[in-house]
């Protein structure tokens, strides 16, 4: 896959959906699922299932590592930069496979890791199928140092802590915001109207993903609230229908649909577009490069976005060298390198400074100076399935969504 | 000594026996030296198109986004679909168009090769012609969009001319051009070994019997390149029908969908192999065909 290794240090996207020339969240979020997971959706896993219990006793303390660290990530996950130092430090040599999708991440954590892997920085909607699969186990946090610095709301996000048991440590996390020409602009915008408004035409650019639906959906959750959206992701056919024509009323106006990070970038370089929807990376670059851009989350309606974790397998072979893993990974050096070179930002709110010493503004850039309330309004990506969170099955499919993109851009 | 030398004498004489064998049967000569490419051939080729055929016919579990095996035909429905009809309509135009694109710059391209250039100018443009394919796909469909961007090169060129500015970036125009482009070398090696193989004596005999350049070109020269230009644009058609990276780096994404890229938007996320490999099916029935006629034409007497 030329187009994977060529665009690997890119935004999220990068590593894992420019080559499948999807868009960030999607990827790291992949689909399948297990019927029995499903039902569990809805946030912190009340939908009255527990997680299995684990055999293995949650450890107390870190013992001599065993030379050995096998991880399921995320293309650009596992970087000489920071995993080199580790080696060194630890005397654990870091074996990483990196998966394309969630799926991909869920059937290589079946059966507990299969006693071969330790660690997979799993994505949104893969932390509950891999909880309640019984292929992770809980975390003993005050093993993590580091994770007493993280932001509050990444610390024990319903994501991935059940019943206040962690099963795995936040890592970093992403908006799909609003990014626009400070020419056109003078104030951020507060709305995402902005991308359907006619004011625009022609200039408007959007990823190349069915994902958009969901963005056009929280759209209509404060614009059309007859519709009654509570989730993005679990759409009734009438609502899932009224995203798709919002969607359909907007293609006159949009520029192009942008498939890499890069095509959008160079977009507003040129000035072909003025307002469009964009990850944190693609600002860096446009404002690096000198360009009159900022972005920003529309405070009236909030975005979408993702979040990763490292996990825990069940059967994790070498759990000594996978917490010392979890220890070094936290600290605020090594969320600094990563974040900066992946284009996200890090879990750990102590490392505005660090990241800019390592790229200057990429602090700012990737909003890691922001206060937590400046995230709150983040609707994290899962996979919509038919099943919904409020336990009916009227929900709209994520094949469903494919297919009406492909209607939506012709 | 005898009880070694019995069943030596014995593997001699099986030996001789057997290539004695093999000798008076030269079908049975021809299969055991061909079956390890051909079982390689049936088990590789063959059976990774049938699974792909069967998987066809499967479906996507709603609730759990898994495949579901079964026998539907709703994938093949599916292709009846707006707006599916019209996304292989505009990959066959596309394929097509720059079909023709490709014949029009490559015949006289690789006649000036075959029969004018010098020895030295023509090793010259064989390296033209092939340098790209030495370089990344990616790195020139990259290099296009410089191009075709808005005040890009070729805006700058066109200013500069005074002709205004087309900006035709993220268009089917610029996807055109870039196909165009990146298939030259597929059309005009074939058409260059068809015109180089025509004999001087052919072109002489022509003039002598009182045909004019023209004349020779329609009745001479055109129909014995014509194999290698079928050839070439069996080429150019199956790529363009197949290719899914410059509809998702030139294209806009609004209108300019082809069946490669939308395979291929099925096959990641939404995890829809079922659809994916209903659609795949659709080049290859438009292949077959395309086959079928240029056989009719002799393409392959000639290849």
């Amino acid at each position: 896959m030329k187009l994977r290794t060529s665009s690997r240090k890119r935004g999220r996207g990068a590593a894992v959906a420019l080559a499948l020339a999807i868009p960030l969240v999607a990827a790291a979020c992949g689909s399948s699922a297990s019927t029995s997971t499903t039902t569990t959706a809805a946030p912190g896993g009340g939908g009255g299932l527990t997680p299995p219990e684990q055999n293995a006793p949650v450890q107390t303390s870190v013992g001599a590592g065993e030379g050995q660290l096998n991880l399921i990530a995320w293309e650009g996950y596992a970087q000489p930069e920071w995993v080199k130092p580790f080696e060194q430090q630890t005397g654990c040599q870091v074996n990483a496979k990196y998966a394309g999708s969630s799926s991909e991440m869920v059937s290589l954590m079946a059966n507990g890791g299969g006693g071969q892997y330790d660690l997979v920085s799993a994505s949104g909607d893969a932390d509950l199928r891999l909880i309640y699969g019984g292929d992770v186990r809980p975390v003993n946090m005050s093993l993590v140092p580091s994770w007493k610095e993280f932001r509050p709301f990444l610390q024990s996000p319903a994501f991935n802590t059940i019943n206040g048991k962690h099963y795995g440590v936040s890592l970093q996390f992403g908006p799909n915001d609003l990014l626009y020409s400070t020419k056109v602009f003078k104030t951020a915008p507060t709305s995402w109207s902005v991308i359907y408004s006619k004011k625009y035409a022609g200039e408007i650019t959007i990823p190349n993903n069915p994902i958009q639906i969901a963005d056009a959906a929280l759209y209509l959750s404060k614009d059309k609230p007859s519709l009654g959206i509570s989730d993005v992701y679990e759409l009734t056919q009438p609502q899932f229908n009224a995203a798709v024509s919002l969607l359909k009323q907007q293609k006159p106006l949009i520029k192009a649909y942008w498939n890499l990070a890069s095509n959008e970038i160079s977009l507003f370089q040129n000035g072909e577009t003025v307002v469009g929807a964009a990850w944190p990376y693609q600002t860096g670059q446009l404002q690096a490069a000198g360009a009159k851009v900022a972005d920003t989350i529309p405070s009236a309606d909030g975005a979408t976005g993702w979040a990763d974790t490292w996990m825990l397998a069940a059967k994790a072979p070498h759990p000594n060298c996978a917490y010392k893993w979890l220890a070094y990974i936290s600290t605020p050096k090594i969320q600094a390198e990563q974040a900066v070179s992946y284009g996200e930002t890090p879990a750990n709110a102590d490392t505005c400074a660090l990241m800019n010493k390592i790229a200057k503004g990429s602090c700012v850039s990737l909003h890691a100076n922001e206060a937590d309330a400046y995230f709150k309004t983040i609707k994290f990506w899962k996979t919509p399935l038919a099943q919904c969170g409020n336990g009916k099955s009227d929900c709209v499919p994520f094949v469903d969504w494919q297919t009406a993109w492909t209607q939506i851009t012709g | 000594m005898t009880l070694v030398a019995a069943p030596e004498g014995r593997s001699k004489k099986r030996v001789a026996r057997t290539s004695a064998a093999l000798w008076r049967r030269p079908w049975l000569r021809a299969t055991l030296t061909l079956s390890p490419p051909l079982a390689w051939f049936l088990v590789i080729y063959l059976a990774s198109l049938i699974v792909m055929l069967v998987t066809a016919f499967w479906t996507v579990n709603p609730f759990t986004n898994n495949l579901q095996h079964g026998l539907s035909l709703a994938n093949f429905r599916a292709l009846f679909h707006a707006p599916i009809p019209t996304i292989i309509g505009r990959t066959v135009l596309m394929a097509a168009l720059v079909t023709v694109a490709d014949i029009i710059i490559a015949v006289p391209f690789a006649y000036f090769m075959a029969r004018v250039a010098s020895p030295r100018a023509r090793n010259a443009l064989f390296v033209a012609v092939l340098l790209p394919l030495w370089a990344s796909y990616l790195a020139r469909v990259y290099a296009w969009i410089v191009i075709l961007t808005k005040d890009g090169t070729l805006d700058w060129a066109t200013q500069h001319l005074g002709l205004g500015s087309p900006n035709i970036g993220y268009t089917n125009t610029a996807m055109w051009l870039v196909f165009t482009y990146i298939w030259l070398p597929f059309m005009i090696i074939p058409v260059y070994g068809a015109l180089e193989r025509i004999p001087d004596s052919f072109i002489e005999a022509s003039a002598d019997l009182g045909a004019r350049n023209v004349r020779t070109l329609r009745s001479v020269l055109l129909p014995l390149a014509l194999p290698g230009i079928v050839a070439g644009s069996i080429f150019t058609f199956s790529l363009t029908l197949g290719d899914f990276i410059t509809p998702e780096l030139i294209g806009s994404g609004s209108n300019t969908n082809m069946i490669g890229n939308v395979i291929y938007d099925n096959i990641g996320l939404a995890n829809n192999l079922p659809f994916a490999a209903a659609l795949a099916v659709v080049p290859i029935v438009i292949m077959t065909l395309y086959l079928l006629a240029a056989r009719a034409l002799g393409a392959f007497e000639a290849m």
